[in-house]
């Protein structure tokens, strides 16, 4: 396929997954925005008023990128595992797989629209955090990679979830038991400061916790983390899984017989 | 001239270790109405899903148009279109948004995927329902939905698993006319099917596939000329109460107004109906039993059974 081609087959991928969470806003766009405002009330409004500062900030400031970040994760995620096991249960995915697109345009065009569901679910509880506090801007490209970089990641990590699964109860899992506990535990109601040493040490093993904190950066200009260690922690994970999902992919693992 | 379809050497053992495949080969010419045939398990659908690139080979060559599927498959996907035997479509999407979508996985223009995906629907009686969510189709508009998806980006090899599977004779007889001409048109067609008269209808040449082996690679013509018998049905006027003896014929009563007659390769219809005559037996019509095709499929499917046996 000519360059045109693939950019014109990517952006049918794209365009298609875009028009297909916008099109049921109702159980992918609202309920986020419902639930972390819920958050913002209860957690920052209500409780944050009696536990006062935590990192040397009002508890709502301090949980507010945290949260951010939160429905940035879950969002790029369960969009690209709903979106392609739906394909795999449903069969259409052999509408890819007959085509001639290459294998990296099918993963990429899945992880943009994970993105793209990641992105504009941050940019809503963003808008909504705002009701709450006044958000500071301590580096927009910080704020912007470190976004991106993080929804790509579980956009792929949903791809894979997809292939491996068997069935809808499978696609649960993974955010279930994986997923969400790390999310908890990867800094957003905390400072990891506040943790004994051993916790410390056990939680640094959280990659949630390097996108929570440089996310947290960008807002606040405060971290857990040291940034650059972070995001090259986030690049590294990001690549393997990539490569993971493209390998998976290539050998048709859960779709091919 | 290359071949539409080239299959060398083609085998497949799933992890279960059944071999659906064993060293399967054929080949089917450019502009071919082409029959693969077989019974339930056969390796039909392992064959056609492997072309497709649905199913892994576990070795063996396939190229499509001169293009190895392996080593050139964009170019060699480019030239095929697959309508399978289960609806694979998503069920949420509007018809239009099936076809156009399809069209934008092979890098269409925006201009030429939509003028294709209106001409395809209008084409196959679709263009009505657009907009209507393809799980609203009734089963026949799903099938000819298919069979426009696979059309869009106007392949010159389209391969039909089990096309008129569940529809009814009128739109079967509407989608033959149809094959027929895009077949005229210049379009290599490959078809699965159970109906033994759509083969014979429609397809020029024919391989029987049976228990993963090809074991007739031929036209239809030249395996019909194999039949050593056709059995007919004959209506009669009068009631009978047993079959008539007729000589040098193999006859058996079907209801009280019809006999079965099996006429051997070299015996005329003109001697027999002399016989019926002598035998004051008047015919007012008459049918084969089965269709020709069946008949020798079940003969050599049969035989193979035997020889097993």
């Amino acid at each position: 396929m000519s360059n045109q081609q693939l950019l014109i087959a990517l952006y049918t991928i794209v365009h298609r997954e875009i028009r297909r969470f916008t099109r049921i806003w109702a159980q992918t766009l609202l309920p986020p925005a419902i639930t972390m405002s819920l958050y913002f009330v209860i957690f920052g409004n209500l409780i944050g008023s009696r536990i006062g500062e935590m990192g040397g900030f009002s508890y709502m400031e301090f949980i507010v990128p945290g949260l951010i970040m939160m429905s940035v994760i879950t969002n790029s995620y369960s969009n690209v595992v709903s979106s392609f096991y739906s394909a795999k249960f449903q069969g259409n995915v052999e509408e890819l797989l007959v085509s001639p697109m290459p294998n990296w345009i099918i993963l990429v065009g899945y992880i943009i629209g994970g993105v793209a569901r990641g992105l504009i679910v941050g940019f809503i509880v963003t808008i909504l955090s705002l009701f709450f506090t006044d958000l500071q801007v301590h580096s927009l490209p910080i704020i912007i990679i470190v976004t991106l970089l993080t929804s790509i990641l579980f956009a792929t990590g949903g791809f894979i979830n997809a292939m491996l699964a068997n069935s809808f109860d499978d696609v649960s899992i993974v955010p279930t038991f994986i997923l969400t506990p790390l999310t908890y535990l990867g800094g957003v109601f905390y400072s990891i400061s506040l943790l004994p040493d051993f916790w410390q040490g056990v939680s640094q093993l959280n990659p949630i916790l390097y996108m929570v904190s440089t996310f947290r950066y960008g807002i606040l200009g405060a971290s857990d983390i040291n940034i650059y260690t972070s995001l090259s922690v986030i690049v590294v994970f990001m690549l393997i899984l990539f490569f993971i999902a493209l390998n998976m992919l290539t050998k048709g693992k859960g779709i091919r017989t | 001239m290359s071949a539409a379809l080239t299959i060398k050497n083609l085998s497949k053992t799933y992890g279960d270790g059944f071999a659906a495949l064993k060293n399967v080969s054929f080949e089917v010419q450019q502009g071919d109405f082409f029959a693969l045939l077989g019974p339930n398990g056969a390796g039909k659908s392992t064959t056609l899903g492997i072309v497709s690139s649905l199913v892994n080979a576990t070795s063996g060559q396939v190229s499509i148009f001169g293009y190895d599927l392996v080593t050139d498959t964009a170019n060699a996907k480019k030239n095929l279109g697959v309508v399978p035997q289960e609806f694979n479509f998503n069920a949420f999407e509007t018809v239009h948004n099936i076809v156009r979508t399809q069209a934008g996985f092979y890098g269409l223009s925006a201009k030429i995927a939509d003028s294709r995906t209106q001409y395809y629907l209008q084409k196959l009686g679709l263009w009505d329902k657009k907009n209507t969510p393809a799980r609203m189709l009734s089963g026949g508009m799903k099938r000819r939905l298919m069979i426009a998806r696979a059309l869009v980006h106007e392949p010159k090899l389209l391969i039909l698993d089990e096309p008129t599977a569940g529809v009814d004779i009128e739109l079967r007889r509407s989608m033959w006319s149809f094959l027929q001409e895009i077949n005229a048109a210049g379009t290599t067609i490959i078809l699965t099917t159970h109906y033994l008269e759509e083969a014979e209808h429609l397809c020029k040449n024919v391989a029987i596939i049976d228990a993963g082996k090809i074991i007739q690679n031929t036209s239809i013509k030249a395996l019909l000329q194999q039949l050593d018998s056709e059995c007919f049905v004959l209506d009669l006027t009068a009631n009978i109460e047993q079959a008539p003896h007729i000589e040098g014929y193999k006859t058996s009563l079907e209801d009280q107004h019809s006999i079965l007659v099996e006429v051997k390769k070299g015996q005329t219809l003109n001697a027999l109906f002399k016989q019926l005559e002598l035998l004051n037996l008047n015919v007012t019509s008459m049918r084969n039993k089965s269709n020709r095709l069946e008949e020798m499929f079940l003969s050599m499917v049969e035989s193979k059974l035997e020889q097993k046996e």
